[in-house]
């Protein structure tokens, strides 16, 4: 083997080594750019109480602390409750399929706690909120992967009348 | 129902001296050599066979029921039974007297022979075990009951023999209750089911109307506790299956989940989560006084009773992550125990009293293990993509445990088993339901 060809291959395997790292990040990207930290930004799942007030916020696993994003959506909802006076609601505290059936019903309820405290703080009554947690019993997405998970560790506002 | 079903009356009608037995079968490792043994057919005469086809809609009522023990010591690993065809003996001859050649010759070590009659409209079922190759009986019972308890009787000759022959209790004469599930992974329809341990009989409970979860039998007696969501409001609840009334289970404000009775059957203990943090309570069924048992600002839940009831293993996440406890029962004393690589939950305490089954998640599996009281000689028993929630045979041989597949890229695939696995870690079995099935709970022996 002659040292020109040597170099081909040599070229020839960098290059395919690009073509193969450049798809990789290429799906990479598209779920970063939907889980950061582990905690799921994306809006596929996201239903909206009125205009521009998103209903859910999202944790990272086995995590109950609310993330910068979480708590700008709780507090657009804070401000579409203290419009509506009237309205009650149910914090729906939800956890992904990868833990224990009773420490996830106690997680749930947990993050559906760290909701309400950050509503209350902006004003709205812990009267107006009831809290429940489903724990894994009711996920959004059905998928068994990372992304599916993201979406189904949740704490879904539920207009209650 | 279960009242009556229990009025089996045992009658030992010869006592033989127990030892001298030649077989001996070990049960504390793998068994790789089960004991090779004949159930020959329960004998009946012509007449017999006709008034039971008459009442039971069943051919032959003494075959039916030897199948149900061969099927049982089958299932547990330690004996092989030998197929019926190779039999040169006929029932009822071996059951008086059998040809003890003719049963070494097919390699039999134990023989099994019976009789089933009707008499005054009850069943009347007598059974002998042989050693075969002493040439001598071993034990000999016989039971009368209502004839609809057919299959119990092969389940406690299951037991009578499994015993005689292991020297440890037998687990076939029991029931297992759990989570019956149907439909799609994100709307599950829940129900309450409870069958025989081998499947058959299978009763739902409730109509899934609404959530059930984590049912658990009393040990004391057949009433449950279980975690229902009527009127979408978190509550653990008690049931009695003979009766079907159920109650709420205390006063709480807000979710009560993951209960267990005590050993004594008098107390439930369970989490109460408020504000965001869970932690144990018991309450006294009769009294209905509630203790708050642990008190921290973490998540203290899965609370399991040891034997005796002295202490509790539980799980929190007060370290940071789930990891497995135990303390007293007045709440004293908290010790972590666990400390492995990953994350630990789900410990139930065995009936022996040495050891804490588990459920663990390491590196993104699923494992059921075993660990002594102090956290040492961690075993794991089975690993998977998700299983969860083990529970003990009465005798703590074996654990039913559940587990969940994945599901594909379209969400499609998904489907939740019951299985079981010797203490060994060996015979790992799918336990076959009706429907999907979560959250197993092995009952106490019905008889004795």
């Amino acid at each position: 083997m002659n040292l020109g060809k040597i170099y081909k291959n040599i070229f020839l395997i960098i290059f395919l080594g690009f073509v193969l790292s450049a798809c990789a990040t290429q799906t990479a990207k598209k779920i970063d750019s939907q889980i950061q930290g582990d905690v799921y930004m994306g809006t596929d799942t996201v239903e909206y109480l009125a205009d521009g007030v998103p209903d859910r916020v999202f944790f990272a696993t086995n995590e109950s602390v609310l993330t910068t994003a979480s708590r700008e959506t709780l507090r657009k909802q804070a401000s579409w409750l203290r419009k509506n006076s009237e309205i009650t609601i149910v914090l729906e505290g939800h956890a992904d399929e990868r833990g224990t059936r009773e420490y996830n019903l106690a997680l749930g309820e947990r993050r559906a706690n760290a909701a309400k405290d950050y509503l209350m703080t902006y004003g709205i009554s812990s009267s107006r909120i009831s809290v429940i947690s489903y724990g894994k019993e009711r996920p959004v997405d059905s998928g068994s992967n990372p992304l599916a998970w993201s979406k189904n560790r949740r704490s879904v506002t539920v207009k209650a009348n | 129902m279960i009242k009556k079903s229990l009025l089996i009356i045992i009658i030992l009608f010869s006592f033989p001296l127990k030892s001298l037995a030649l077989i001996e079968i070990d049960i504390t490792r793998g068994n790789l050599n089960p004991l090779p043994l004949a159930v020959s057919s329960l004998a009946s005469t012509e007449d017999d066979k006709k008034n039971l086809k008459k009442k039971l809609k069943i051919n032959d009522l003494g075959l039916e029921i030897s199948k149900i023990v061969e099927n049982n010591l089958k299932k547990s690993g330690l004996f092989n039974p030998l197929d019926k065809e190779a039999f040169l003996q006929k029932p009822d001859i071996a059951h008086l007297k059998p040809r003890f050649e003719d049963w070494a010759l097919i390699k039999a070590q134990a023989l099994i022979t019976g009789k089933v009659k009707l008499q005054d409209d009850k069943l009347r079922v007598e059974f002998r075990l042989w050693d075969v190759l002493a040439a001598k009986e071993i034990l000999a019972l016989a039971f009368t009951t209502v004839p609809k308890n057919w299959r119990r009787v092969g389940h406690i000759i299951s037991d009578k023999v499994y015993e005689r022959l292991t020297g440890e209790k037998g687990y076939f004469d029991t029931r297992i209750i759990y989570v019956s599930e149907e439909g799609p992974k994100t709307q599950r329809i829940k129900k309450l089911a409870i069958m025989d341990q081998d499947g058959f009989n299978t009763k739902y409970l409730t109509l899934g109307n609404e959530l059930v979860l984590t049912p658990r039998f009393n040990p004391t007696n057949q009433m449950v506790t279980y975690l229902s969501y009527f009127k979408n409001l978190p509550r653990v609840y008690l049931l009695d299956i003979e009766t079907g009334i159920q109650e709420v289970v205390g006063d709480f404000a807000g979710m009560t989940f993951a209960p267990r009775f005590s050993p004594d059957g008098k107390k439930i203990i369970m989490s109460f989560a408020k504000d965001g943090n869970s932690d144990i309570y018991t309450m006294d069924l009769e009294s209905r006084i509630v203790e708050k048992i642990t008190n921290h600002p973490s998540i203290d839940t899965s609370p399991s009773y040891s034997p005796d009831g002295k202490y509790i293993a539980f799980n929190s996440d007060r370290s940071g992550y789930q990891q497995i406890y135990i303390m007293e029962s007045n709440g004293k004393n908290v010790k972590r125990i666990s400390f492995g690589n990953g994350l630990y939950g789900t410990p139930v305490w065995s009936p022996r009293g040495d050891l804490i089954a588990f459920t663990k998640l390491h590196k993104g599996k699923f494992y059921i293990g075993v660990m002594r009281i102090d956290g040492k000689g961690e075993r794991l028993l089975t690993e998977n993509f998700y299983q969860e929630a083990p529970s003990w045979s009465p005798n703590g041989r074996v654990l039913i445990f559940y587990r969940e597949t994945k599901t594909d890229s379209k969400g499609e695939g998904f489907s939740a088993k019951l299985w079981s696995i010797d203490l060994t870690g060996y015979n790992e079995r799918l336990v076959e339901t009706e429907t999907d099935a979560s959250d197993p709970s092995w009952s106490s022996l019905l008889s004795n």
